[in-house]
């Protein structure tokens, strides 16, 4: 029997082959924490009795989550992770910097590292070929340390995905199809793995969205085959020597195949209070919205930007909805200037903030009021999530987001496309 | 072990245990554990009592990655998380800091009943309704973390992972 993507790179890792189910000890290529989690790994850290990282070059803490900070004691939290990084030689990226999943792929995650990540969708590295995948802070501040994890090989469920999507469907449509499908554990503890023709044919951002959004199903890992349009990616951000050929074999293993016809998707969108929850766009028509957020790990690249403009050209946001744009990273910005779609973001009624998860986690940026509903391309919409309890956030692609902008209601894109 | 049932719905997730809201209170542990479950129950932290249990349904812990959720259930003084099933982060995190998570048919159970467990037998007795659930004890790897106390402590004895 052939051997999946996962157990692919974990047995390159380990010069020996791995299967599902085995338990073994790995070496760790990245580390990457956040201001959330990284001030308790930093203790954790120092709790251990380390002092030096395994490889400075390796470990990245990022300053994305309250950025810039709303509150004192998260300016401290700042200034400990800035300590840290100059104490050990560790990458800090800044406030507006961007988000480190975004900032990750560009310029750290390589096809068949191993990630480890104290944030859970760490799993956008994924989509580069890479083992990538959350963990909390003592995990990381081991693998830190040690350059070293424990995994499980997980089992795989290939999802096969054939055909092209029809016009306004997107990969974040895929993908809620996919956890609407299987539930919001419909893969804890396994592996997904995205293939198939639509899946060869799509560009970088877009396999990023799939593989951010594969813990929304429980998943240790999403993980795509690297190929021509990995090596692409990684040429434009300077990394072409970091690319490798990584894919399952032909008679891989898999737990279960979910088989996708791709034609046959629409625009959905996940209901409150769960992102298993999930409707046709179409049939949410006439859900009032008081505010579109277009940002996060998920859905902030500049094809996302690109696709928001051209849809928002020569129009104007519905008076009674906020537009809320925030692009990933300070390289999607710079992109996204000069290729002048912040302007026309901007005349159609957008505020853009500065990069990083802004309104995504409810620390700042956007938070809702009671009873406020808020229509966002980002991952999750859990009871809170947003920083307002008595708020409901429902998640969309791109597409439906900046169409609904328009209407201040929830709309099926294809309307206006 | 013995304690009390509070009891939660399925998808309990971590935006729920320890909220974005409070996400300045992160390195003021014992301020952010005031606040834990505090949208599911917010009778929850103020009243539990040292060897209580916090009992779910599926999924539980689903969501980000932070540990200051199974932390603070621990900190409020939960002897132990039991659900049917648990999101894998949250799982591990648990084991992590210490805090024993039980996977287990968790339907009979109701608010305020006597639990008794005996860990490592597998067996829990609801002595209020008087039935007996059993469990698979978690895989080795994991119980030699948690049976060090939690991760700190193993690579600190061993200096190294010795999970096998
Ligand atoms: S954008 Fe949202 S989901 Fe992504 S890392 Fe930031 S808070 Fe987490």
């Amino acid at each position: 029997m052939g051997l999946t993507l996962a157990e692919k790179i974990l047995s390159e890792n380990l010069s020996r082959e791995v299967h599902a189910g085995d338990f073994a000890v790995f070496n760790v290529n990245l580390c990457l924490l956040q201001d959330g989690t990284g001030p308790l790994a930093v203790r954790q850290f120092k709790k251990l009795g380390f002092e030096k990282v395994f490889d400075p070059k390796s470990v990245v803490l990022f300053l994305d989550h309250a950025a810039p900070s709303p509150k004192a004691e998260l300016s401290n939290d700042h200034m400990l992770l800035r300590e840290f990084a100059r104490e050990t030689g560790s990458v800090l990226s800044d406030v507006g910097d961007g988000i480190c999943h975004q900032v990750m792929s560009q310029y750290y995650t390589s096809p068949g590292d191993i990630l480890i990540g104290a944030d859970s969708h760490t799993v956008t590295g994924g989509a580069l070929a890479a083992f990538a995948t959350g963990m909390g802070s003592t995990d990381v501040a081991v693998g830190m340390g040690l350059g070293k994890t424990w995994l499980k090989v997980p089992v795989t469920v290939r999802v096969q995905a054939t055909g092209d999507m029809p016009l306004g469907v997107y990969s974040k449509d895929m993908i809620l199809h996919i956890i609407g499908t299987l539930g919001a554990d419909g893969a804890t503890y396994k592996a997904l793995e995205f293939g198939g023709d639509t899946i060869e044919k799509m560009s970088m951002p877009s396999r990023l969205v799939l593989a951010n959004m594969a813990v929304e199903a429980g998943a240790k890992v999403g993980l795509i085959a690297s190929d021509s349009t990995t090596q692409k990616y990684l040429e434009k951000y300077g990394r072409a020597a970091k690319y490798r050929e990584i894919k399952p074999d032909a008679d891989a293993a898999y737990e279960s195949v979910f088989e996708i016809d791709s034609k046959t998707l629409v625009p959905l969108v996940a209901c409150p209070h769960t992102v298993d929850n999930v409707k046709p766009a179409s049939e949410l028509k006439g859900t009032k919205v008081h505010q579109v957020f277009i940002g996060s790990c998920t859905n902030g690249r500049l094809e996302d930007l690109a696709l928001a403009a051209s849809m928002l050209r020569d129009k104007t946001r519905h008076g009674d909805t906020r537009l809320i744009i925030v692009p990933a990273s300070r390289r999607v910005y710079m992109e996204a200037i000069e290729a002048g779609y912040i302007k026309t973001l901007l005349e159609a009624g957008a505020l853009i903030q500065a990069p990083g998860c802004a309104s995504c986690c409810g620390v700042h940026a956007g938070i809702l009021g009671d009873g406020e509903v808020c229509l966002a391309t980002t991952n999750r919409n859990f009871l809170a999530r947003m920083g307002n309890p008595k708020s409901f956030v429902y998640l969309s692609s791109v597409a439906t987001a900046a169409a609904s902008a328009v209407t201040g209601e929830i709309t099926d894109p294809r309307e206006v496309l | 072990m013995r304690g009390k049932v509070w009891k939660f719905g399925d998808n309990i997730s971590t935006d729920l245990i320890a909220a974005g809201r409070f996400y300045h209170l992160r390195s003021n542990m014992p301020e952010l554990a005031k606040h834990c479950l505090e949208d599911a129950d917010p009778n929850f932290a103020p009243n539990a009592k040292p060897g209580d249990f916090v009992v779910g349904g599926r999924n539980f812990g689903l969501g980000s990655s932070r540990e200051h959720a199974p932390i603070t259930i621990k900190m409020v003084g939960a002897g132990a998380v039991l659900a049917q099933s648990f999101a894998r982060i949250f799982y591990r995190n648990a084991v992590n800091v210490g805090l024993p998570v039980i996977e287990c048919d968790t339907t009979q159970f109701d608010a305020g009943d006597q639990l008794d467990i005996d860990l490592a037998g597998g067996v829990i007795k609801d002595v209020t309704k008087g039935i007996t659930v059993t469990f698979h004890p978690m895989e080795d790897a994991m119980r030699r973390i948690l049976d060090d106390g939690g991760l700190v402590e193993h690579i600190k004895k061993h200096g190294d992972f010795a999970i096998s």
